[in-house]
């Protein structure tokens, strides 16, 4: 009988080849811990989990210096939602936000869509548009505060001086960088669908508008999913480009005196609240912080539940 | 008949590719915009944005000279600084997130996991959120300085470069280094004799990602570095800008023209690796 495997792993060599692989894995390398994980650790302490854990704890708190700080309750939750410059920025922030992930995520994919059909100079292309995506968001902003301000200026106005030269600038300004980042990722999806199922649309007569939205775009489903998020939570974080293009003017003093800086996104709101001229906000400006970090964590976890049910179900 | 539909779709095929071509010089032109302004006299650049510089708009090297010394700091220490931070804080993440992203993935210990969670949970904290109390935790431990800020890039960057490693080497077979482990290799000779190289393409990937974040990073070298003595490339800029009332448009955007070139030129030599690295940051499994 060919039965001979028992016999052999009986043996001492193989018999010892299990615990040299478990004193491998379980013993040797563990004593590394130090030199393995230990910078990581020490930094993602200081750089992540403290300030975290610190930010929400003095969120709930009243304090101008850390040192200070007394527990007050959720009187800063409170200011922070009463306060009008801050639903505002909510507003403001949502509406771009809704409005670039549209503008953005049809023309990418337009682009894309053209780009995989095998005409001339498709990687030159490509890499033109993909280009702006590496030009930080200072930079941008002020690039294009100059090219705007240039054509404003031949009609006497400039994009400081009204909000929606100031709400239309920035998704220009998003399109101009954004649009070849997400091209990237639909020309990744779209290189993927079967080619014989094209072809098998192809040969039952479907036209070509047919073949695409009923072949094409089904089949690069996570491709969309993936960039309408990646687009919806890169409006609601927005920082660089909105600080350099308008920094939040043209202001609007309202009667009681607030300010409303109206083209404000929330998280310049929370800066300016923390760094602004009124020192003694800093406690509202922490749990404006928090605020938003609820948000956008939900957005995370909304993307991640909504794709593992996809992959669920294919 | 066949003939023609082949010559409809190769001249569709010349229409798109022209269109297209259209679309590409509309994109470059901010970019031309800002190399012609740059030679602009600054008078100029404002009511004549589009113009070619000539004549009496030609400003020669004059708008770079001025923007050398331009706002009360030398430009090539901003440049200086941002490239010392860039290059310290990716090798520094790229040498210890590899390590501890292949340890989190062979020793499967409860710690780890904790690690990992923490990891991909940061990955969807804002910095709004943690601004304040972390740049005040590196003022308290002296990490305000250009060659201590990569401590403070390494902790609130690591989530993603873990992630990545760690859904990598989960990816290799654990029996090459079972192999160099009898053959007499220690973990850390394993780890950079025998995994290293086989982490080169998740390697490339993140630095890239990570040279992106922090070259162009403002808010938090602002936040974290003491402003007076040290400005990265980003924060000059956006001082020249938020510091003065009328600002001399030319010189300003002779500095942008020349803190992009690197750039391009980076983007130029290695496109390939940095569409795949950032597509690879994109979807994040």
């Amino acid at each position: 009988m060919k039965k001979t495997t028992p016999a052999y792993s009986t043996q001492d060599d193989f018999g010892k080849k299990k615990p040299l692989q478990l004193a491998f894995f379980k013993n040797p390398i563990r004593r590394w811990f130090p030199l393995f994980l230990g910078p990581v650790v020490i930094a993602f302490v200081i750089g992540f989990v403290w300030p975290f854990l610190q930010g929400i704890w003095l969120s709930l708190c009243k304090f101008k210096l850390i040192s200070d700080a007394q527990f007050i309750g959720f009187g800063n939750y409170a200011k922070a939602l009463a306060d009008p410059a801050f639903r505002h920025a909510f507003w403001y922030t949502a509406l771009f936000a809704v409005v670039s992930l549209v503008i953005i995520n049809v023309l990418a994919f337009t682009v894309a869509y053209l780009l995989t059909q095998g005409i001339k100079g498709s990687n030159l292309y490509r890499t033109v548009f993909f280009m702006p995506n590496l030009i930080g968001g200072i930079v941008l902003g002020y690039i294009w505060s100059m090219i705007f301000d240039g054509i404003l200026s031949h009609f006497g106005t400039s994009i400081l001086l009204e909000t929606k030269f100031g709400f239309w600038g920035l998704i220009i300004l998003m399109c101009w960088q954004q649009i070849g980042y997400m091209m990237i990722i639909y020309i990744a999806g779209l290189q993927n669908v079967p080619g014989d199922m094209l072809e098998a649309a192809k040969i039952d007569g479907a036209t070509k508008m047919q073949t695409l939205f009923k072949v094409t775009i089904p089949n690069v489903m996570p491709s969309i999913t993936i960039c309408m998020f990646l687009s919806l939570t890169n409006g609601f974080k927005l920082f660089d480009q909105n600080l350099a293009l308008t920094g939040g003017q043209p202001f609007l003093i309202q009667a009681g005196g607030t300010t409303i800086k109206t083209t404000e996104m929330l998280a310049l709101n929370i800066y300016n609240t923390f760094y602004g001229t009124n020192s003694a906000s800093q406690g509202v400006a922490q749990a404006k912080a928090v605020i938003f970090f609820i948000l956008v964590a939900g957005l995370g976890l909304a993307q991640l539940a909504y794709t593992r049910k996809r992959e669920v179900q294919q | 008949m066949k003939k023609n539909t082949l010559n409809a779709e190769k001249r569709r095929k010349t229409i798109l590719s022209v269109v297209l071509a259209i679309i590409c010089v509309i994109y470059v032109l901010p970019v031309a915009a800002v190399v012609i302004n740059s030679f602009k006299l600054n008078t100029f650049v404002k009511t004549d944005t589009f113009a070619l510089p000539t004549g009496e708009m030609w400003a020669g090297v004059q708008n770079f000279v001025k923007g050398m010394t331009f706002g009360n700091y030398p430009f090539y220490k901003s440049v200086l600084y941002s490239v010392v931070i860039t290059l310290l804080s990716t090798f520094l993440i790229l040498l210890c997130t590899s390590m501890a992203g292949w340890y989190i993935a062979r020793v499967n210990s409860a710690f780890c996991k904790l690690i990992y969670f923490l990891c991909v949970f940061s990955m969807v904290v804002p910095f709004q959120m943690v601004m304040f109390t972390l740049s005040k935790t590196a003022d308290k431990l002296h990490l305000n300085t250009p060659w201590t800020i990569p401590v403070v890039y390494l902790g609130f960057g690591a989530g993603l470069a873990i992630f990545m490693f760690v859904g990598f080497v989960k990816s290799i077979p654990h029996e090459i280094e079972e192999a160099a482990a009898i053959d007499g290799c220690g973990p850390l000779r394993t780890f950079f004799c025998v995994v290293v190289p086989m982490l080169k393409p998740t390697m490339i990937s993140v630095g890239i990602l990570e040279i992106m974040w922090v070259w162009n990073d403002y808010l938090l070298p602002v936040l974290v570095l003491d402003i007076n003595e040290y400005r990265t490339i980003p924060i000059h800029i956006q001082y020249l800008k938020g510091s003065y009332g009328t600002v001399d448009l030319g010189a300003t955007m002779a500095l942008i023209l020349l803190s992009i070139i690197p750039v391009i030129i980076f983007y130029l030599t290695c496109q390939k690796h940095i569409i795949k690295g950032v597509a690879a940051g994109a979807v994040k499994g």
